[in-house]
């Protein structure tokens, strides 16, 4: 038994010894299976990171959180998306009185425009909002106050800044009290809302301006009908409830019928939550997919050079046997050698992969999430490459006669 | 010790050959490289196997050392039975009892004497430690006069001197006949008799060895001289007018 083992320590230190010998040959090799893993372990970082992100904005939702988003219209069969919205005011106000599971609602229309402010300016995104927003968002305040009821009521010229736009118009922290003109009309700071960060796939939320609704509708966009409308259940378990109530009312208002299309689409944070899961799925599918590819490469990379080295090295094969290496001994020293340059190219890759993993959080500013689980796998999966890709040279080379090989020039 | 023995003189056959005969089959033309070729060697000898290229002395050096099989007859090797022995238990025989020693003296490149001469030993486990193996080595450099080159590669070592890395190598695992297949081919004279001393020395310290070469002048070294032609021995005697060879201060500079 010991005799056994010390077989294998010889024929590991004959591995070694090959590689050690062609180091710059040995490095190239490497560099596909360091790439490869190195790849599938950054691909698998960014696509589970923004995953992540997405799922936790989504989270900060609220589990409360419904949307009511107009829809499609049915006009002699043909279905279509209506152009202008179908959901208005009164639906808003309909809900609100008439729906018992659902605790807030705001009307919503949302617009852009370039915002200006003394001598600055910036594009930003003005949302028309009501009273509830805050409860709904859970969001918070930082300076000032947020609008009134009386506000949205009277379609008063008051804004709302988010952290970015307060910070890009009042350098010096005096938004409050100021006033902002948007599309030329004159809007009065009231308060500036908390820094909320994060960012679904690279958007800032803190990027916006909020205002009654009534005064975007009116003195900004012209129009009557709302964009969208927003609303919370009053508990996390009736969000079912507040959709079919929902979802009665304006079948109600809108004239719709049991069996028929509606003219709007209800979507709950669990069900936003299960669509971006699908397409963030898909894409760390598709990331894993060119990764795993490139890995391949990598092997093909060895077996290739594998293939060279074989031949390349006839003679050392004939020398070898010559002096009592059997078919499984030549086997097993070139197995080991792939084996040994896919490992270490692994672990190479593991090093540069996590390193890049990191520059691009830092310096791209994604987010990214490196799990032990793609690492240990990259690793397997180089390993298991090493032996795949390894084998076939290794017989090839163990196959050789000696005579022949003692005779390659 | 038998020094030097000529034809039938020891008593215990180290190389017993009976009607070899190797057929090699080149598309449709059958080529008879050893036609029915009967030789003994006793331990203890020196024999020098000479012959023009083509007339098999290759082939028999091929089934002499355990690399290839005959295609008929019976082979038997330090009492065992060679001629039967599959690829591995033919790795085994060369490993144990079989020193090569070749014309371009087949060193490992970017390999050091030390490791080219323990190589052998990797494949063997008769010696299990590596520092056996090492000081078994570095043994074996000093009795061809390498020592303090143990550590150069064949490209920093001349063509003597890679020659005696070789036999070194060769004599590593203590093997009943040392194989020599025109160790002097690549060689020239002066250095050619430094190598053919070491030989005889070895020789005369009861080694068998079995030197091939087409030079008759290296095969006057040798105590016996089989000469083949077509497949066939046609001479088979002692050699008459031996010469000893002289090794030259036993050190030589790198080339």
């Amino acid at each position: 038994m010991n005799v056994g083992w010390m077989r294998v320590a010889n024929i590991v230190k004959v591995g070694l010894q090959s590689i050690a010998r062609n180091k710059m040959r040995s490095a190239l090799t490497m560099l596909g299976i360091v790439i490869g893993v190195a790849c599938v372990i950054a691909m698998v970082a960014v696509a589970s990171g923004a995953s992540r992100s997405i799922q936790a904005q989504i989270d900060a939702l609220g589990t409360n959180f419904l949307m009511i988003f107009p829809g499609t219209t049915t006009s002699s069969g043909a279905r279509m998306f209506s152009g202008s919205s179908n959901l208005s005011v009164e639906d808003a106000a309909a809900i609100r009185a008439d729906c018992p599971s659902v605790a807030y609602v705001s009307a919503t229309s949302r617009t852009s425009a370039q915002v200006v402010a003394g001598e600055l300016n910036w594009a930003t995104q003005i949302q028309g909002v009501d009273v509830d927003f805050t409860f709904i968002r859970s969001w918070n305040m930082s300076e000032g106050d947020f609008f009134t009821d009386s506000d949205v009521r009277g379609a008063t010229k008051v804004a709302v800044l988010g952290r970015t736009v307060s910070d890009a118009l009042f350098p010096a922290g005096d938004a409050v009290g100021s006033t902002i003109r948007i599309k030329n009309v004159p809007f009065r700071v009231v308060g500036v809302l908390e820094k909320k960060g994060g960012s679904t796939m690279g958007q800032d939320q803190d990027d916006a301006i909020v205002a009654p609704y009534t005064t975007v509708m009116k003195r900004l966009e012209g129009r009557s009908r709302v964009g969208m409308i927003l609303a919370a259940a009053s508990s996390p378990y009736r969000v079912d409830e507040a959709k079919s109530e929902i979802d009665l009312l304006l079948r109600q208002r809108h004239r719709i019928g049991p069996g028929q299309d509606a003219d709007f689409m209800i979507r709950s944070q669990e069900e936003m939550a299960s669509t971006a899961a699908a397409s963030s799925k898909t894409l760390s599918v598709l990331l894993g997919s060119v990764a795993a590819i490139s890995l391949l490469v990598g092997g093909i990379g060895i077996m290739n050079i594998m293939l060279v080295s074989v031949t390349e090295r006839t003679r050392e094969i004939g020398i070898r046997m010559a002096i009592g290496a059997k078919g499984r001994h030549v086997l097993a020293q070139f197995l080991l050698e792939a084996v040994v340059l896919s490992v270490v190219g692994g672990i190479v890759g593991i090093a540069l992969g996590v390193g890049a993993s990191e520059l691009i959080a830092r310096y791209a500013g994604w987010p990214v999430a490196l799990g032990a689980g793609p690492i240990f796998m990259a690793f397997g999966f180089a390993a298991l490459i090493g032996i795949f890709f390894g084998f076939y040279p290794a017989r090839r080379a163990a196959a050789l006669d000696p005579i022949d090989a003692l005779r390659f020039e | 010790m038998a020094a030097i023995a000529g034809k039938g003189g020891p008593a215990t056959a180290l190389v017993e050959l009976t009607d070899i005969v190797k057929v090699y089959t080149l598309g449709e033309v059958e080529v008879r490289a050893l036609d029915g070729v009967s030789l003994t060697v006793g331990a203890g000898e020196f024999v020098a196997v000479m012959g023009p290229s083509g007339s098999g002395k290759s082939t028999l050096m091929n089934i002499v050392g355990c690399l290839d099989r005959p295609t008929s007859g019976r082979y038997v090797l330090d009492g065992i039975d060679a001629s039967g022995l599959d690829k591995n238990e033919r790795a085994e025989v060369r490993n144990a009892k079989i020193g090569f020693v070749f014309q371009n003296f087949n060193l490992l490149a970017r390999t050091t004497a030390v490791e080219n001469v323990e190589l052998p030993l990797l494949y063997s486990d008769r010696l299990s430690t590596a520092r056996e193996r090492r000081e078994r080595a570095m043994a074996m450099l000093a009795r061809v006069g390498l020592e303090g080159r143990e550590g150069h590669r064949p490209s920093q070592l001349s063509g003597g001197q890679q020659q005696r890395v070789a036999i070194a190598r060769a004599l590593v695992t203590d093997p009943a006949i040392l194989l020599a297949d025109e160790p002097t081919g690549n060689l020239d004279s002066r250095v050619s008799e430094e190598i053919m001393a070491i030989l005889q020395e070895l020789n005369a310290q009861g080694r068998t060895v079995i030197a091939i070469t087409h030079e008759r002048d290296i095969a006057q070294f040798a105590g016996r001289e089989v000469t083949f032609r077509d497949g066939r021995i046609v001479a088979d005697q002692p050699v008459t007018d031996r010469r000893i060879a002289r090794r030259a201060g036993r050190k030589e500079n790198a080339a």
